[in-house]
């Protein structure tokens, strides 16, 4: 397949969308460079498909500028946009095969039948799908539904790819192969591609870099390993990955290095630009380690309220005076019963500084 | 960009310097102009050179069709562009009209332009050819201009799209309404006086009380209010009884009764009336009947008020029943079923849980009832006797001796109050309230049984009706193969033989029949308005539901104003409006269309609406990220997807035209009659046989139309459900799969 990519770069600059009273996006920048894969991920409600949306000009800034490769396409139509999307719902034209389905784009841009058609069955090879250009989309199953949209979407030599979530109507075994095959094609063709998702592990698997929204503003933006391993706030802490929020002291700050204080342990974690004093730390809940109460004198003091067996791991919730702490162990052999008291010590790997 | 505003403008100067521009006195299709004298005679000329003759106010019209001009070779973004569109298409569409308005066939129409530019030798006729291609040329203009300008996201064909809706309901809708209310303010010197108004509305005929004191009748208004409140409460009464009967009770027949629904779509408004005459008027089979049995004289008792309520009851009720089958089966079972686990009898349940929930329901189904009933103008008309109402009233005023406009005007909007006045009741009261307890979810359990006493009540009274129903339907059938019923039962085919007698002369085909011409005519001019009324519902309701605009709820309102407006007002309206110029239309068959058109518009609005909202969105916009304009995206994916709801609109459109004898009565002419108002004209002399025979072939004929399509559709919706539901399902298991996340 000669697919004859430019791919393009997507630049937001201050843009606003309003919906009447209600903004649903507030004042966004941003910018992906040509030939990236970048994940929009947040709750529900956060500005993400709206932002994507954008992008594809299905929604129109009510302030601000949008750029695609470089040129302003803020007030350009879906239709005169070099960009094409794949659906939630596939949105697969009922009515036409797969091969007319494919050949949309092409035909209703003014090409020829027979070129159409011949470049749509390239469309198809490429995702797998080659000979199926003759059934309807309802006999196809749903992975194969899914990669007919990607092939639709591609055969357009979009400069930018949109991703509606993708996977979200696959069933979980087959999300992981179509989210490799995804990410394959899209690093085989040196394609920009924007993806929207909520699911932290698929963001996490398949980005360059992960912009996360939270209530129309961006809250962080990073590679997959900066957003887990350095949240820049709370709420980032607890959306990728689980995490429980401790209150500690910052006692002594050396260079990189902060000396903090969790009741009675201390530890040295990255001071990422702290001062002294009140500070918030993350802890993910594998990094919070248990023993019963006798064996540990130094671990903060704690009661096991529920254990939950998981079959690969035991989930705990322990009260304690940092407050009600959730986490996850997996030395199944070592269960511990609820009710027991208990002594915790954190791994310094699975702890961050939260900015006040 | 590929497209461009020069095609429209050309077409504005096609119209401007080539077309005539007045309507020509031979009618739009015939075409002698063109070797009669054309270019220079003054009744063909294009408006260029009737600026030479003496008609110089045309002349102003040159600018915005050379303005746009200055910018041909700017882009689309550049912001002059626009402008210049905007101000040429706007100033040419409102000089246009703006002249037509006031220079009339006896020169000025107003008094203060006649003080200020002096009195108008010349006069002008209405729009032809040229005046209606240049002012569609303007108004694209304006539309194109609007949307380079950034509204609708720059989408031309959406812009132009409401453009041209809205300049349509404009004309055909609220002109000739306004039309109405100005009138009624005109005195007889035709001079405006509020006067007029007051001393024709507040008057003994429309509100007079005297009927409950003495044997004087009521006022016309009172008349109408008191029938609707009864026909209303009838229709509701016996709708639900049906309804009840047909989803709570293992009644045998109770799926046949279901085709009682089909029965007002396909039943000229007065074949009731005419039926009733036959069996219960004075001669008729019953009266006889019993007058023999008891030896007593015949009375005439169906003429009046008993007559017009039964027969609006027997009309509506299987309307009632259609609104009310929906609210019954609406009621969640699992809402009965919980009542019942704890502990509440049938009875109880019923009362205090299902009627509760079906409440906004039948209050619906009585606001109907109320607004077919006072819009109901066949039944009255055949059986009114001594009891008027306002809509045979507002027909007399104009046809009958008195040709009282102001008096028809007035009596159109005291009917125009009382059923807009219902339909907003409906719109604001009801819109906001739904008890729909149908959630998408398919919600299993079994609709509690009914109370005995209560489905004993139910079914005595529906069962019996639903027989006299029969009995009136087969009154109808039989009725035309008889040779004077209740007199002489012989069997005979007369009546067909004189309505449609086909015969050979000289070797051809000769058309005896009296009925022919009416019956073609009919079957044309519905014909050629059902594409046409599809067309616009269609695209209305693609407007409404896909596409987001500034003053969408207004736009709506509007499209679906004609809804509440009385066929007689309509019919009313449309002669007040359309006899003077610019818009010459009375006589025409196109008044007739246009009509039909903006009636029915409302049925193919509902339907396209119904329809569109199944079809997911994601569909019109994975065809615009792909590349394909808005309007490439209706014709090539949404309206193939549509096409069972385009096949039911165009049926429904047709059916309705041929049934509709309200708004045409007034519009009818002797080159265009119509079958209603020739059936109706025989019934006024009398002529009951022909009559019947002629209502059951138009019912045959409307019976077969929805019957062959309906088994067209039913198998089409089969083949494409089974695509869409494969499609639906992998929607829903998307929402199943990702409960937290359906629009961020």
């Amino acid at each position: 397949m000669s697919l004859q990519l430019q791919a393009g770069s997507v630049t937001f600059e201050n843009v606003t969308k309003n919906y009447g009273a209600v903004t649903a996006i507030d004042d966004v920048s941003f910018s992906i460079e040509p030939g990236h894969l970048v994940t929009l991920l947040g709750p529900s409600g956060c500005g993400k498909t709206t932002t994507l949306r954008m992008i594809a000009g299905l929604e129109h800034a009510s302030s601000g500028r949008i750029l695609i490769g470089g040129k302003d396409v803020t007030s350009l139509p879906a239709t005169d946009r070099d960009v094409s999307m794949v659906f939630q719902s596939y949105a697969l034209f009922p009515h036409m095969t797969v091969g007319e389905n494919v050949a949309y784009g092409l035909s209703v841009s003014g090409l020829k039948t027979s070129e159409a058609t011949e470049r749509a069955e390239e469309g198809l090879a490429l995702v797998g799908l080659a000979g199926y250009a003759s059934r309807l989309p309802s006999e196809l199953s749903g992975g194969q539904q899914q990669r007919v949209a990607v092939a639709r979407a591609l055969v357009l030599e979009p400069e930018v790819l949109l991703l509606d979530e993708p996977l979200s109507n696959l069933d979980a075994k087959l999300r992981r192969k179509v989210r490799e095959e995804i990410r394959d094609l899209q690093q085989n063709l040196g394609l920009t591609a924007v993806y929207v998702t909520h699911d932290q592990e698929e963001a996490l698997a398949v980005s360059d870099r992960i912009i996360v929204m939270n209530r129309s503003v961006i809250a962080q933006e990073g590679t997959p390993r900066e957003l887990y391993e350095a949240p820049a706030s709370a709420f980032i802490a607890d959306f990728i990955g689980d995490a429980n929020l401790v209150t500690g002291e910052v006692i002594n700050i050396t260079q990189e290095t902060a000396k903090i204080r969790i009741e009675n342990v201390e530890y040295d974690l990255p001071s990422r630009g702290m001062g002294n004093g009140t500070t918030q730390i993350a802890v993910r809940p594998d990094s919070i380690l248990l023993e019963p109460a006798s064996t540990n004198q130094i671990g903060i003091k704690g009661n096991i309220t529920h254990s939950t067996y998981l079959g690969n791991q035991i989930h705990y919730s322990v009260d304690s005076p940092l407050g009600e702490l959730f986490v996850v162990d997996y030395r199944i052999e070592n269960a511990i019963k609820a009710g027991s008291d208990i002594s915790m010590t954190f791994a310094t790997r699975g702890m961050a500084l939260i900015a006040p | 960009m590929r497209t461009s505003f020069f095609p429209w403008l050309i077409m504005g100067w096609i119209g401007f310097a080539i077309l005539p521009w007045y309507a020509l006195e031979d009618g739009f299709w015939a075409f002698e102009w063109l070797i009669d004298g054309y270019p220079f005679d003054s009744d063909y000329a294009p408006a260029l050179l009737q600026i030479f003759q003496d008609k110089e106010w045309l002349l102003p019209l040159l600018f915005p069709l050379l303005f746009p001009l200055c910018v041909f070779n700017r882009v689309k973004s550049d912001p002059k562009y626009a402008s210049t569109l905007v101000i040429s298409g706007g100033f040419g569409l409102a000089y246009i009209l703006g002249q037509g308005f006031s220079v009339g066939i006896s020169g000025w129409e107003f008094s203060t332009l006649e003080s200020l530019f002096g009195p108008l030798e010349t006069r002008q006729f209405g729009m032809g050819y040229g005046a209606l291609l240049t002012s569609g040329a303007f108004l694209i203009l304006l539309t194109t201009g609007l949307a380079a300008a950034g509204n609708l996201r720059g989408d031309v064909f959406v812009t132009s799209a409401i453009g041209i809706v809205v300049a349509l309901v404009a004309t055909f809708v609220f002109l000739p309404v306004g039309k109405i209310l100005v009138s009624a303010f005109i005195n007889d010197e035709g001079l405006y006086a509020l006067s007029t108004f007051t001393n024709n509305f507040f008057t003994k005929k429309i509100w007079g009380i005297d009927c409950l004191s003495t044997s004087v009748s009521c006022g016309v208004g009172l008349n109408s209010f008191f029938l609707a409140i009864l026909t209303a409460t009838s229709t509701t009464l016996l709708g639900l009884g049906f309804a009840l009967v047909a989803t709570r009770t293992d009644f045998r027949w109770k799926k046949s009764l279901r085709v009682l629904t089909i029965l007002p779509i396909i039943t000229p408004p007065f074949v009731i009336g005419l039926a009733l005459i036959l069996l219960l008027g004075r001669s008729g089979t019953i009266t006889q009947f019993v007058a023999d049995l008891l030896n007593i004289e015949a009375g005439r008792w169906l003429y009046g008020l008993p007559g017009i309520w039964l027969a609006q009851t027997l009309s509506f009720t299987p309307i009632a029943f259609l609104v009310l089958i929906g609210v019954v089966e609406g009621v969640s079972p699992s809402m009965e079923e919980a009542s019942q686990t704890l502990g509440a009898s049938r009875w109880h349940t019923f009362k205090q849980v299902s009627l509760p929930l079906m409440r906004p329901g039948i209050a619906n189904a009585f606001l109907i009832g109320f607004i077919e009933s006072m819009a109901d103008f066949g039944n009255p008309m055949v059986l009114g006797g001594n009891y008027d109402v306002l809509s045979t009233e507002i027909f007399f005023a104009i046809v009958g001796a008195q040709n009282d406009q102001s008096m028809a005007a007035v009596l159109a909007i005291t009917l125009l109050m009382f059923t807009l006045s219902a339909f907003f009741a409906q719109r604001i009261w009801l819109g906001k309230k739904s008890y729909t307890t149908v959630a998408g979810k398919a919600d299993s359990g079994i609709h509690a049984g009914m109370n005995p006493l209560l489905r004993r009540i139910c079914m005595c009274v529906t069962i019996p009706w639903a027989l006299f129903t029969i009995v009136i339907y087969g009154t109808v059938l039989f009725g035309g193969f008889v040779v004077n019923w209740g007199r002489n039962n012989s069997f005979t085919l007369q009546h067909y033989a004189e309505g449609f007698g086909i015969g050979w002369s000289e070797g051809n085909l000769v058309w005896e029949g009296a009925a022919w011409d009416s019956f073609w005519t009919t079957i044309t001019i519905s014909a050629i308005a059902a594409p046409l009324t599809a067309a616009l519902g269609l695209l209305t309701a693609y407007l409404l539901v896909r596409q987001k605009f500034g003053g969408k709820n207004i736009f709506e309102f509007g499209t679906m104003l004609s809804f509440a407006i009385p066929g007689t007002v309509i019919g009313v309206s449309y002669i007040l409006a359309f006899n003077v110029p610019p818009f010459e239309l009375t006589g025409t068959a196109a008044i007739l269309v246009l009509c039909f058109m903006f009636r029915n518009m409302p049925v193919g609005v509902r339907g396209g609406i119904a329809a569109m909202s199944q079809l997911d969105k994601s569909l019109d916009e994975a065809s615009l990220t792909l590349g394909a304009n808005s309007f490439t995206t209706l014709r090539k994916v949404i309206l193939p997807l549509l096409r069972p709801a385009i096949v039911a609109a165009l049926v429904y459109s047709f059916v309705r035209a041929i049934t509709s004898v309200s708004a045409v009565i007034f519009l009818v002419s002797a080159d265009h009659n119509m079958a209603t108002s020739y059936i109706i004209g025989l019934v006024e002399n009398g002529e009951y046989g022909i009559a019947i025979a002629y209502s059951s072939v138009l019912i045959f004929v409307m019976l077969s139309a929805i019957l062959i399509v309906q088994k067209v559709i039913g198998e089409r919706k089969l083949r494409r459900t089974n695509r869409l539901t494969s499609q639906s399902d992998t929607t829903k298991s998307s929402t199943n799969s990702a409960p937290m996340e359906k629009q961020a």
